[in-house]
């Protein structure tokens, strides 16, 4: 974890004696019957001789399952009915981080989550702030990352009259959260607060909410929340059925076209070192989903890099004509199966999933194994004995490499190739430097031509797609990510215009954080289908009255930068690397650079399209 | 990935300026490529690619135990709306514990479907317990039907024909009350139709499973594997039913 971007200055922490004194006060006038969880939270919670003061109120009492849970950073923005939050913040060690948009509170709740395995914790008031929230929920909903979201509520009187600020926020919430609660009771409020966190990260993944009504978290109480733990209705299988590892053990043993489909799973499940000694051990070619970017060093000879609608040629051709599939953490999205008729149609899958409900739900699995993928995986390879015998099949996806090679031209007179700039700002940082990434034409690109050999550098926006996404997740990434890691955001010029106010936030906090935007003045990924299945009719697409970023930037605050040369792209990258706060370089692109290859929508993985011509 | 780094000079690559220029990746095209000869039907499952496979949707009842709080009913309607399940019918009762709820749901869908559906609930937090019903399970729906009583002698025969109870009456109309099977129940409005029929209410289906069985118990996890659909005994079979 990097040091704290202290927003309270410690003179300005409460005063231990006199609060000590009020709340012996209080406990003393409930004679109360809740002294004995009380001390033993405390006790568990901290470890050290400075017990917390006892909580007086719903909000501390929020604030102190933040703590015990060990929340180090909270990102959000004020408002009347989360007041009550706010205030019990104050006097709390939490970092809040207060943001532009409550957007942009949520994408860096969720940033922090998949760089730092812990649940991000996001807040925002009742009515339009949690709305605002709702886009990041959904987004960490689909990737199933660990977040853990705080909306205020108007007080319980006003609930369903229409009040003031007045949404229903867990009923909008209900379709894309993991679980969401509406605390009611004040001596409960805290205990809700410590359950969602804990469900966010257990199991698989996700994220919850707990709506805080404003006559709750002001009310007196003196109860303290109950450590973290999950309902007891909520079971996860941690170890798969032996019977099936046995039989799946058999069937890889027995292939002659193996390969391993590392998901998004792979790498929430802490399962990347166990997958490569597999794959290595047992000589099988690896591909990736996109959320399973980072899982197996793309740098490796096994590694097919990233499948799907723009994954590489051979990594397509390999899930394509495979014989035997170990799918890890993945739910077969769409943009990596294509058409299910022709996904990998002779291949028998073996998944592993922690959710039952991913197994069989778009691809049938011949062997269902629902566990921990770490434990699984370890299972397998414990029960697999001799390596498949895939000599000629290893042969082959070599030489798919060599025939779709992502090689691309970098003409001197034409305008910059992005493929170039990836690969410049992938040389110019460290292995373990993080990307976030907007959505759209430059986020395949950057899936394309990083070199990711790390899990947990790659943060992007998978299932839901959400433009604007990459900055404000580059902020909550650099507060999870330890200090000598680089965060750089590679954005597009139509996705950093949606939440470019985070820059105030990144430039407030100092986060040394350097955001490339490739600039083709175009909803490029829109373009690039217009001109495919649209007659080249540019409807809406064409931005070419974007500002100029790199002045914007200035204007924030930041350091600008801006390239138009192949020339300047190496050394402007290393001027903006190099300095200690947040930059913003300008890079203006071919705007009619595309992204290949590509599976049209539904259609056949190994029939990818490597140029216009061929879709 | 290996692009090269250095910018060429255009005249180099043949005729990359030329208009026509293809823009995109070097490699076989598509029809150069080989293609693979099997093929999965739309569930997912490979099948053999001569055959067309579909999956007919059949009838079920899912009984699944709740926590009794505030929302769960809302949680469990909204889950079938927005995944598109189908569902015929949905009652919800207390149980002989307050603090939990049974809700009973009849769904029409393939078998993957039904499978995917009892999965999805499973992970409902507020859910206990899922489980699908075998086809002798005890299965009950209720219905009142207001009838035009200007022959109130027969529509009181038909009524006894079905166990049915007068449960109001009034010179112009005889309410009708009939438990039983959603079969016995549909078969009855269509004889009362003669009389003509104003109103009707009906309940969905409630059941219990028959003899010793418990309805739904906490469900172990090897059940929701992918083979537990296509248990034959879950088969619906309508001639068991009542």
């Amino acid at each position: 974890m990097s040091e704290r971007a202290t927003s309270i200055p410690p003179e300005e922490q409460h005063d231990d004696q006199d609060q000590d004194q009020n709340a012996d006060a209080t406990a003393n006038a409930d004679g109360n019957d809740t002294t004995a969880g009380a001390t033993s939270t405390d006790t568990a919670a901290t470890g050290d001789d400075a017990q917390p003061d006892p909580v007086t109120t719903g909000a501390e009492s929020v604030v102190r399952a933040l703590e015990n849970a060990g929340v180090e950073y909270a990102f959000g923005v004020q408002g009347g009915a989360i007041m009550p939050v706010y205030d019990a913040l104050y006097d709390s060690d939490i970092t809040h981080v207060t943001m532009a948009h409550e957007q942009g509170a949520s994408h860096a709740a969720d940033a922090y989550g998949i760089v730092s395995g812990e649940p991000g914790v996001c807040l925002a008031t009742s009515g339009p702030g949690a709305t605002n929230l709702v886009t990041g929920i959904a987004d960490a909903d689909m990737d199933s990352d660990p977040m853990l979201a705080l909306t205020g509520q108007v007080p319980t009187d006003f609930v369903g009259n229409d009040a003031f600020q007045e949404t229903d926020t867990t009923g909008v919430t209900t379709p894309v959260t993991k679980d969401n609660t509406f605390a009611a009771d004040p001596d409960r409020v805290g205990t809700d607060v410590s359950e969602a966190f804990a469900l966010a990260r257990e199991g698989r993944p996700g994220p919850t909410l707990v709506d805080l009504p404003k006559d709750v978290t002001n009310a007196e109480t003196n109860r303290e929340p109950d450590e973290p733990t999950t309902p007891d209705t909520y079971e996860v299988t941690e170890e798969a059925d032996p019977t099936i590892v046995a039989s799946a053990a058999e069937r890889i043993e027995n292939a002659t076209r193996p390969i391993m489909l590392l998901g998004g799973g792979v790498i929430k499940g802490e399962a990347s070192e166990a997958c490569q000694e597999f794959a290595i051990e047992h000589e099988i070619p690896v591909v990736t989903t996109m959320p399973g970017i980072g899982a197996f060093p793309e740098d490796h000879e096994l590694s097919m890099e990233m499948a799907g609608m723009h994954g590489t040629g051979y990594a397509n051709m390999a899930i394509t004509h495979c014989d035997t599939m170990i799918a890890v953490g993945t739910r077969f999205d769409d943009r990596l199966t294509g058409g299910i008729e022709t996904f990998a149609p002779d291949a028998e899958i073996i998944h592993v999933d922690i959710d039952p409900a991913e197994i069989s739900k778009n691809i049938h699995a011949d062997y269902p194994l629902v566990g921990d993928a770490d434990t699984v995986v370890s299972q397998l390879a414990r029960a697999v004995e001799t390596s498949p015998k895939a000599t000629k099949w290893r042969a082959q996806c070599q030489q798919w490499k060599s025939d779709y090679s992502m090689a691309y031209d970098v003409p001197a007179d034409e305008p910059i190739q992005p493929e170039f700039v990836v690969e410049a700002l992938d040389e110019a940082t460290s292995d373990r430097a993080i990307v976030t990434t907007g959505v759209g034409q430059h986020q395949m690109w950057a899936c394309q031509y990083w070199t990711f050999t790390e899990p947990r550098t790659w943060v992007s926006s998978h299932g839901l797609g959400t433009m604007g996404y990459g900055l404000p997740a580059a902020i909550g990434a650099r507060l999870a990510a330890d200090d000598d890691q680089e965060v750089v955001c590679i954005d597009g010029d139509g996705s950093f215009l949606m939440t470019l106010q985070g820059l105030s936030v990144a430039v407030r906090e100092n986060l040394d954080i350097t955001v490339a935007v490739l600039n083709n003045e175009y909803i490029g990924m829109v373009r690039q289908w217009q001109d495919a299945f649209f007659e080249g009719r540019h409807s809406a697409s064409d931005y070419g009255w974007m500002p100029e970023f790199d002045k914007l930037a200035e204007a924030f605050g930041a350091n600008g930068f801006r390239i138009d040369e192949y020339d300047d792209v190496a050394d402007t990258i290393e001027a903006a690397l190099a300095e200690d706060g947040p930059s913003v370089i300008d890079v203006h692109i071919d705007p009619q650079a595309n992204v290949y290859p590509m599976v049209p929508s539904g259609g056949d993985n190994g029939q990818f399209a490597l140029a216009e011509d061929q879709l | 990935m290996s692009g090269e780094n250095e910018p060429t000079e255009p005249n180099e690559q043949n005729g990359q300026n030329e208009p026509g220029y293809r823009r995109g990746l070097d490699g076989p095209a598509p029809e150069e490529r080989p293609t693979p000869a099997g093929r999965r039907n739309e569930q997912g499952i490979r099948i053999d690619p001569e055959v067309e496979a579909k999956q007919e949707p059949r009838r079920t009842v899912i009984s699944t135990l709740v926590e009794h709080e505030p929302g769960v009913l809302s949680d469990v309607s909204g889950l079938f709306s927005r995944r598109q399940f189908n569902i015929e019918s949905l009652t919800v009762g207390p149980t002989t514990d307050d603090d939990r709820a049974r809700i009973t749901l009849v769904v029409e869908e393939p078998d993957p479907g039904i499978d995917q559906i009892k999965k999805q609930l499973r992970k409902l937090v507020p859910v206990i317990s899922v489980r699908e019903l075998e086809s002798d399970a005890m299965r009950r729906e209720l219905a009142l039907v207001k009838i035009d009583a200007d022959q109130p002698s027969e529509v009181a025969a038909v009524a006894d024909m079905y166990d049915g109870k007068t449960v109001d009456s009034c010179p112009e109309t005889a309410t009708i009350q009939i438990t039983g099977s959603r079969q016995k129940i549909d078969a009855a409005i269509e004889t009362f139709e003669q009389f003509g029929i104003r109103e009707i209410d009906r309940t969905g289906t409630t059941a219990l499973a028959r003899g010793t069985q418990s309805t739904a118990a906490p469900a172990s996890t090897t059940e929701s594997t992918a083979e537990a659909a296509s248990h034959p005994q879950n088969q619906y079979a309508p001639a068991d039913d009542d």
